[in-house]
């Protein structure tokens, strides 16, 4: 092949989606968290149909309104994060880092009110074991409560911690209106975070 | 070079093709934590053969007490006093023996191979880029399945052995050290696995997304190797069902660990769950431990034969259905799990059709040595032998996919015949067929044939005489994983097949040695290769061997399909993917190279 | 090697046999065909400095051909699997007028628990004994079969007879074996340490002398003394005691 046709080639966009990869990346990536979700959800719907005698009616131990407050919280979170994606489009540097800073203060109190959540259930005997089970229903709903709820809490931590990496390369002046693939990219984690709580409030604490 | 517009927008890593310039790299760099899909390959490579080996080891010992049970096992004595004191192996060591040897063949062994060898090595290479999408993250990949091998295997080592709950780690069983004594060697095991799921779900999102966005301008779907394809529908499997087996052993971890209830039924916990978890990963494993071998048969074997392959959108949509039906079969485990038989019935008809889509792949094949011209190097006779042995396993699954059949059969050595028959007889050979055809891409050099004969022959002989009479011994009753057949009278009778298989299993082993051998030897003192010595189609084959990093000199222009191979205006009974159209009179004319995505490419 | 099944003594096992010949004839005949088509082709087209592989790349119609045609085989393998299932595994098709007794699996035996005389499983004569079950020729039998601490799974080859048991459930299964004898039976779900030593007798008596046999272990129940007591359970460094306990005895 000579030069030409070379450099013809390269100039070609290869035959892809015409999304960067980061991107699309990020969106196989949760594909394969929406399963893992899945697994944990599926156990509990299979667990509580199975046993509706070892749960509890919703509220009977957990607290709704304060969840429901939370769960606002989150969405709110969602909300300025569409905002720092918008920023960066237009290319506004300080409104990527003032609205990436609202997210991360958000999530990071919806992570607050959660481990308060959680202490004042363990001391009223709401815990995941069998052995020191105390509350309405049995240790599975305890089990169960854990399982989800942690490791929601979990991702929206790393997401806080992923957050706060693109805050830090904001500051720096990584990403302009031609590049801002990582805040893209942790935004869509952030929402699909945000997504999966909803659905977790809906049957954990509504349902 | 100029960034093409499907990366711009981005600050992540870009890899570039090899006419750019290249930092010189330190040695750690080059091939410790090395970023490049070929040395990745490598040592993916060279972690699953150490662990396929331990694997054959433990089956080894396994196969002793079968053979010979309650004989102290020659040399046995070098084992600690907590496995087979004065060398007689313990039945709680032989259930570690029974677990880790399956945990180690499928996970560290042959889904390394298929995936993190094969998927490493060729995706790039055949489509045409310079490296994956994200080559940092396929660095992590690797370096996350290395602690994941070393803590199951320190697991041996621990306070009550490794852990002896089957592969499948069956609930309460696995979930409670109380009902085996082994509690650290559990958890290890589980955690283990975990680090394994992170790596593999990394590798997954890595190739998804090099496959669809990294081709070679022209190289649309219906132009890809059937090995990209299989690898890319693998890399799909892997996804979505990995994180199944992570939530699973999350919660059999915190039911070993900090008291949690999910499978253990003293507290509304159900046993059935795990199952349900289990296998809905584990089907969809089972096929991820065979479609990159379809893909790596098909190119073998339309490479020997000089022929294209048969029907190769039927075989891409054989793949995409058996990828798709996968994930609907899973009940055809649990049979006798005393599941509602209504819906035993339905595991029934998928598991039955699930085996048509592997009947067109075999048919196909025969389809594409018919007429050809069969060249049989070493890595084809592997491709034909996994042919003729996946027909068997094919043929077993039949009998228990037959619910009322399976009855009899479930749980007995007839089961141990079938996994091997597509495990060993097909993933496994495929995998050396491959790594015989793709070393020269790996070392630049090609190994010995002489003794790939010698293995080859070997390996085929004493396979089947292992695995074949297993089936006699399961369809006589003998269970799985069982320490003492003897103990049964029935079983006792059957006692001379067992000392038969131990003794086929000793010639199987020592044939290994020949490939172990003949592959490191090979590394230093093989025949330097050109760049294409198998005479292929596809882009891999248009670079020096082993490719320089970056692969690729600029990116290449694809203008055909992988497998036209004897075009009937050539001399050569073969072209490469990127050579262009020579005279548009005499050739026949390429439509100029679309850049579109999507399926709607055209052949 | 031996693909001939031992004869099965259960009403329904000529069924499985059935289907279990069936396959074998159809998937031998397309092993024949296709590994010989193999070899043939191997050897056919091996190759030759004259030949040139022809230029072929598929055939629409040999696709749909071998599409369909495993497809109707497959089809026709469920549709007479079917009734087969149905008649050995779902409970809706159980015999009505079956003798019931419960089958307990714990680590590493076997328990059978018959009810008193008059039917009462909480009755003072009421027995069980391990690692045998005692049962009727020529009857159909219920098995509640349960688990104590793991799965375990009732095999009984010769019946045809696969079950898993699971801890929390209790999962009927029936039979009906229609010759005397005493049949091996055995775990076949991995279950720990002493897996391999589940073994037991399923022992297939006449209905004289299994009555005989019953009456015998109620006296004793109610006696408390003899046979009964000495039993010992299966333990791991011998072969598990075979016989008769009382209720309560262990
Ligand atoms: C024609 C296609 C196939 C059919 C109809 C089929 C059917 C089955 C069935 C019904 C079982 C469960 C048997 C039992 O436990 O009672 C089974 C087990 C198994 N199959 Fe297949 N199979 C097929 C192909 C494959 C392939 C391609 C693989 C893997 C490469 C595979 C790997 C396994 C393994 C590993 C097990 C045993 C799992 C265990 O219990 O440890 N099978 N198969
Ligand atoms: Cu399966
Ligand atoms: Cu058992």
């Amino acid at each position: 092949m000579n030069q030409t046709a070379i450099t013809a080639a390269v100039r070609r966009p290869m035959p892809g989606l015409g999304v960067y990869n980061v991107k699309l990346g990020m969106w196989v990536f949760l594909l394969s968290e929406v399963m893992f979700f899945t697994s944990l959800i599926g156990a509990y719907i299979i667990l509580r149909f199975a046993h509706p005698d070892e749960f509890a009616a919703p509220g009977v131990v957990l607290n709704v309104p304060l969840t429901a407050v939370n769960t606002f919280i989150l969405i709110c979170s969602s909300v300025t994060m569409v905002k720092a994606y918008a920023a960066i489009e237009r290319n506004e540097q300080a409104g990527l880092k003032l609205w990436l800073t609202a997210t991360i203060l958000l999530g990071s109190t919806f992570v607050g009110v959660q481990v308060y959540e959680y202490i004042h259930l363990i001391q009223e005997g709401f815990v995941a074991t069998a052995v020191a089970y105390a509350a309405e229903g049995g240790p599975l709903y305890g089990s169960t409560f854990y399982l989800m709820t942690g490791f929601h809490g979990l991702h929206v931590t790393l997401g806080v911690l992923a957050l706060l990496w693109i805050l830090t390369r904001a500051v720096k002046g990584v990403y302009s209106s031609q590049n801002l693939g990582g805040v893209e990219a942790v935004g869509l984690y952030w929402h699909f975070v945000d997504l999966v709580w909803i659905v977790l409030f809906t049957i954990v604490y509504l349902i | 070079m100029s960034t093409p517009t499907a990366r711009e927008k981005t600050d992540w890593d870009i890899p570039h093709y090899a006419g750019d310039h290249h930092e010189e790299l330190s040695f750690i760099r080059k091939y410790v934590f090395s970023t490049d899909h070929k040395v990745i390959a490598v040592q993916f490579l060279v972690m699953s053969l150490v662990f396929l080996a331990l694997g054959g080891f433990l089956a080894l010992l396994m196969r002793w007490q079968l053979g010979f049970p309650g004989q102290p096992l020659p040399g046995g004595t070098l084992l600690p006093e907590t496995m087979a004191p004065g060398g007689i192996i313990l039945p709680e060591f032989y259930n570690s023996l029974v677990t880790m040897h399956g945990t180690f063949m499928i996970f560290f062994a042959i889904m390394p191979l298929l995936v993190g060898v094969f998927g490493n090595l060729l995706i790039p290479l055949q489509i045409g880029a310079p490296d994956m999408a994200f080559p940092k993250l396929n660095m992590a990949s690797f370096w996350m399945a290395v602690p994941a091998g070393l803590i199951m295997l320190a697991s041996f080592w621990v306070e009550g052995g490794a852990a002896g709950a089957g592969w499948t780690a069956y609930a309460p069983l696995s979930a409670s050290g109380d009902f085996t004594g082994v509690y650290l060697g559990q958890q290890l095991w589980l955690l283990s696995l975990f680090i394994l799921g992170f790596s593999s779900i990394a590798g997954a999102v890595n190739y998804i997304t090099t496959v669809i966005n990294m081709r070679a301008p022209g190289l649309t779907w219906f132009r890809l190797p059937l090995t990209v394809w299989a690898l890319f529908i693998t890399a799909v499997l892997v996804l979505l069902a990995m994180p199944i087996l992570a939530g699973a052993l999350i919660m059999l971890l915190t039911d070993q660990t900090i008291g949690t209830t999910f499978f253990l039924p003293e507290h509304g916990g159900e046993p059935l769950l795990w199952q349900h978890l289990f296998w809905f990963f584990g089907h969809p494993e089972v096929y991820i431990l065979i479609l990159p071998a379809f893909g790596i048969v098909s190119e073998l074997l339309s490479n020997g034969a000089r022929k294209a392959i048969f029907g190769y959108h039927a075989m891409v949509l054989a793949i995409a259905a058996i990828a798709f039906l996968g994930w609907i079969v899973w009940g055809h485990h649990m049979f006798m799990s005393g599941m509602n038989p209504m819906l035993g019935t339905t595991f029934m008809v998928t598991t039955l059709a699930i085996a048509v889509p592997s009947a067109i792949k075999v048919f196909n094949w025969l389809g594409t040595l018919w007429k050809g011209n069969i060249h049989f190097h070493v890595p084809f006779l592997h491709a034909a032998a996994f042919v003729a042995l996946f027909i068997i396993g094919g043929l077993s699954g039949i009998f228990m996919a037959s619910a009322p059949v399976d009855i009899h059969i479930h749980d007995t050595y007839f089961i141990v015949a079938h996994l091997h028959y597509v495990l060993f007889g097909g993933s496994l050979f495929a995998i050396f067929g491959g790594i015989i055809y793709w070393f020269p891409k790996m070392f630049g050099r090609m190994m010995n044939p002489f003794w790939g004969h010698v293995h080859f022959v070997g390996t085929f002989v004493f396979y089947n005489l292992v695995f074949f009479p297993m089936h006699g011994l399961g369809l006589e009753g003998m269970m799985r994983r069982l320490y003492d057949p003897t103990q049964y009278a029935w079983l006792a009778d059957l006692q001379p097949w067992n000392v038969f298989i131990t003794w086929a299993v000793f010639g199987l082993l020592a044939v290994q040695v020949v490939f172990f051998v003949n592959f490191v030897a090979s590394i230093w003192t093989g025949r330097k290769a050109e760049a294409n010595p198998w005479q292929a189609n596809s882009l891999e084959w248009s670079v020096p061997s082993p490719p320089p990093h970056g692969n690729f000199e600029a990116m290449p222009i694809v203008y055909r399909g992988a497998y036209e191979y004897s075009p009937p205006d050539r001399k050569e009974d073969f072209i490469l993917q990127n050579e262009p159209p020579r005279d548009p009179v005499g050739d026949r004319v390429e439509p100029e190279p679309q850049p579109t995505g999507g399926l709607e490419g055209s052949e | 090697m031996n693909w001939l099944l031992e004869p099965s003594v259960s009403t329904f096992g000529p069924d499985i046999d059935r289907l279990y010949y069936i396959i074998l004839v159809i998937t031998g005949i397309v092993f024949v065909l296709t590994e010989g088509l193999l070899i043939y082709f191997l050897v056919r087209y091996r190759k030759r400095p004259d030949r040139r592989a022809e230029y072929i790349h598929g055939s629409t119609r040999a696709e749909v051909l071998w599409t369909l045609g495993p497809l109707v085989i497959v089809l026709m393998l469920g549709f007479m699997s079917k009734p087969v299932w149905d008649r050995a595994k779902d409970p809706a098709h159980f015999p009505e007028d079956a003798l019931e007794l419960t089958v307990s699996a714990r680590q590493f035996e076997w328990e059978s628990y018959y009810p008193g005389a008059g039917g009462d499983p909480d009755a003072q004569d009421a027995f069980s004994i391990l690692n045998r079950v005692h049962v009727p020729v020529g009857e159909p039998v219920i098995l509640h079969l349960e688990a104590e601490d793991v799965i375990h799974s009732f095999f009984v080859p010769r019946f045809r007879v696969k079950q898993d048991a699971i801890p929390g459930r209790t999962i009927p299964v029936w039979f009906e074996i229609t010759e005397p004898g005493e049949y091996e039976l055995g775990c076949a779900e991995l279950c720990g340490i002493g897996h391999y030593l589940m073994d037991g007798v399923v022992v297939v008596q006449s209905r004289a002398e299994f009555d005989a046999w019953r009456a015998e272990q109620h006296a004793a129940a109610l006696g408390g003394t003899g046979a009964a007591q000495l039993a010992g359970s299966g333990d791991l460094d011998g072969a598990p005691a075979d016989g008769p306990v009382a209720e309560g005895g262990l």
